[in-house]
C-alpha cells in the first residue's frame, strides 16, 4: 500500500481549475468561503460567469487591492472585493430569493464531510464546545441545484472526507453533485460516488483503501 | 408637516425600552449603525432581544452592547468571527441565549413580519439539526419547515442617504438586511450619512420607502468598525 505522504495529487489552484472547467459561459454562481475563492480566478478566457455573493452583490468582481479597501464592500467571508460594471446590489431577502427560488446556476463550497450518497457536512463541528454558527449554507444547498463541492481528500490529520456517513451534523442531505479533491474527481450518481478522473500518481485502489465509502469507476 | 428627523442618536433611541426587540442590520460591520448602537449602550436599557446576522466584533458596536450585559437573547445566523470576543465567553458561561437561524431563513423571517406573513414553509434546514422541533409538510414531493415571522419594536439601520419622509439609499453592500429590518419593525431609527432636502432623492432610487421609517438622524463621519476593532478600543471609550 502507498503511503499518502508520498502521494501529492493535484495543487489547489489545480484542484480550482478543474472546478472552473465544469462551470459553462453564461453561469451565475455562488463561491463559499476559502478554497472555493480559488475558482474565481481560475475562469478561463472567453467565459463570462457572473459570481454572487449572499450579502447582497451580484458580479463579485476581484479582491480589492491594498489601499482601495471599502469597508462597505465585502463578500460573504467579509474580505474586501470589488464590483465588476454591470454588477447590482440588492438586500438580504432578495439575495436568498435568487438562492431558494432556483435561480443561481452552481454553488462551490467547501466540505468537513461528504457521505457515499452526497450529503454535505460544513456547518458544524459538533463538538459542545464550539460556538454553532451556520450562515447561507443550508439556504445554499437546499437552494441551488448544482452543488460542487472543493476540498483535499484527507484532512489535516489524514483523516478521509469521504465517508459511508457524515459523523458531522448535516448541512443537507443527497445534495453534492461532484467532488473535487487533490486526489480525484468524483462525480455523486444515483446516491453512488463515480471516480470520473484520477490525480497523477493517484490508483483507484489508493482512494479505496483509505475511505469506508464504495467507489466506482 | 413631515419630518422623521433626531438631532442627535441620543434622541433618536430614547424610546427604546427594556425587554424591547432591536433589530440591528449590517453584515459584519458592512451597514451596521455602530453610532446608534453607541447611544443605546449609553442609554443602558437590558433585558434586550437582538436580531442580527454576526455578534459584533472586538469591544465596540454590538459587541459592546454585549458585553455591557444588555443583551439578554441574540437571534443571528453567524455569532463566529475571528474577532469576536465577547459573544463566545458569555455564550460558554451560559449568560446569554442565542437561536440560530440559517441566514436565508433569517432574512424571511424578517421580511415576512414586514409584509404581514405569519409564516412560511422553506426547505432550507430539512434533514439538518437545525429542523428540531419545526413542523413539516411536504409540497410537490418535497418536505419543508415551517417558520415564523420575527417581529420587533425597534430596527436601527443604517444607510448612506435619507430626507425627512425617511426615504433611504444604501451603499454598496453595506444594504444586506437594512431595508427587511426598516419593514419588520414597528419602530425603525435610521443612522444616515447624509441627509437631503425632499425631493434630492429620485424616486426611481429610492431602496426603502418613508413609510418604514419612523426616525433620522445624520451621521456624516460613521466610524469604521474594523478600525476600531484593530486599535483595540472599547466602548464607552
Amino acid at each position: 500500500m502507498v503511503a499518502k505522504e508520498n502521494i501529492t495529487g493535484w495543487s489547489v489552484q489545480e484542484i480550482a481549475e478543474k472546478v472552473a472547467n465544469d462551470i459553462f459561459d453564461g453561469a451565475y454562481v455562488n463561491l463559499g468561503i476559502g478554497l472555493p475563492e480559488l475558482v474565481a480566478g481560475r475562469i478561463q478566457d472567453g467565459k463570462e460567469v457572473i459570481f454572487h455573493t449572499e450579502n447582497g452583490l451580484l458580479g463579485m468582481g476581484k479582491p480589492a487591492e491594498p489601499g482601495k479597501e471599502d469597508p462597505e464592500l465585502v463578500n460573504a467571508g467579509k474580505k474586501y472585493v470589488t464590483a465588476i460594471p454591470g454588477a447590482a446590489y440588492f438586500h438580504h431577502a432578495d439575495s436568498f430569493a435568487m438562492i431558494r427560488g432556483g435561480h443561481i446556476d452552481i454553488c462551490v463550497l467547501g466540505a468537513y464531510q461528504v457521505s457515499e450518497e452526497g450529503d454535505l457536512a460544513n456547518w458544524s463541528s459538533g463538538n459542545p464546545d464550539d460556538i454553532p454558527a451556520v450562515g447561507g449554507a443550508m439556504d445554499l444547498v437546499a437552494g441551488v441545484d448544482t452543488i460542487f463541492v472543493i476540498t483535499k481528500f484527507f484532512t489535516k490529520s489524514g483523516k478521509p472526507k469521504i465517508l459511508k456517513q457524515c459523523t458531522y451534523p448535516l448541512t443537507g442531505k443527497n445534495v453534492v453533485k461532484t467532488i473535487y479533491t487533490d486526489m480525484a474527481i468524483i462525480d455523486v450518481e444515483n446516491k453512488k460516488l463515480k471516480v470520473r478522473e484520477l490525480a497523477p500518481g493517484v490508483e483507484f485502489d489508493f482512494l479505496q483503501q483509505n475511505t469506508d465509502a464504495k467507489l466506482y469507476m | 408637516m413631515i419630518n422623521k428627523i433626531a438631532n442627535s442618536v441620543h434622541e433618536a433611541v430614547s424610546g427604546i425600552f427594556d425587554g424591547a426587540t432591536v433589530m440591528i442590520s449590517g453584515f459584519g460591520e458592512a451597514g451596521s449603525p455602530i453610532e446608534l448602537i453607541h447611544a443605546l449602550v449609553d442609554k443602558g436599557v437590558k433585558d434586550l432581544t437582538v436580531v442580527s446576522n454576526n455578534a459584533g466584533s472586538g469591544h465596540v458596536g454590538l459587541a459592546a452592547l454585549i458585553e455591557n450585559r444588555q443583551v439578554r437573547k441574540i437571534i443571528c445566523s453567524f455569532p463566529r468571527t475571528a474577532i469576536s470576543v465577547v459573544f463566545p465567553e458569555l455564550y460558554r458561561k451560559g449568560e446569554i441565549e442565542l437561536e440560530l437561524v440559517p441566514q436565508g431563513t433569517l432574512a424571511e423571517r424578517i421580511r415576512s413580519a414586514g409584509a404581514g406573513i405569519p409564516a412560511f414553509y422553506t426547505p432550507t434546514s430539512v434533514n439538518t439539526p437545525l429542523e428540531e422541533g419545526k413542523e413539516k409538510r411536504d409540497f410537490n414531493n418535497r418536505t419543508y419547515v415551517l417558520e415564523h415571522a420575527i417581529y420587533a419594536d425597534f430596527a436601527l439601520v443604517k444607510c448612506a442617504k435619507a430626507d425627512r419622509y425617511g426615504n433611504l439609499v444604501y451603499n454598496k453592500t453595506a444594504r444586506n438586511f437594512g431595508p427587511i429590518m426598516c419593514m419588520a419593525a414597528k419602530n425603525t431609527i435610521v443612522q444616515a450619512k447624509e441627509v437631503v432636502e425632499v425631493g434630492d432623492i429620485d424616486p426611481e432610487h429610492v431602496v426603502t420607502p418613508g413609510i418604514f421609517v419612523k426616525k433620522v438622524v445624520e451621521v456624516p463621519n460613521p466610524a469604521d468598525e474594523s478600525k476600531l476593532v484593530e486599535q483595540e478600543r472599547r466602548y464607552p471609550w
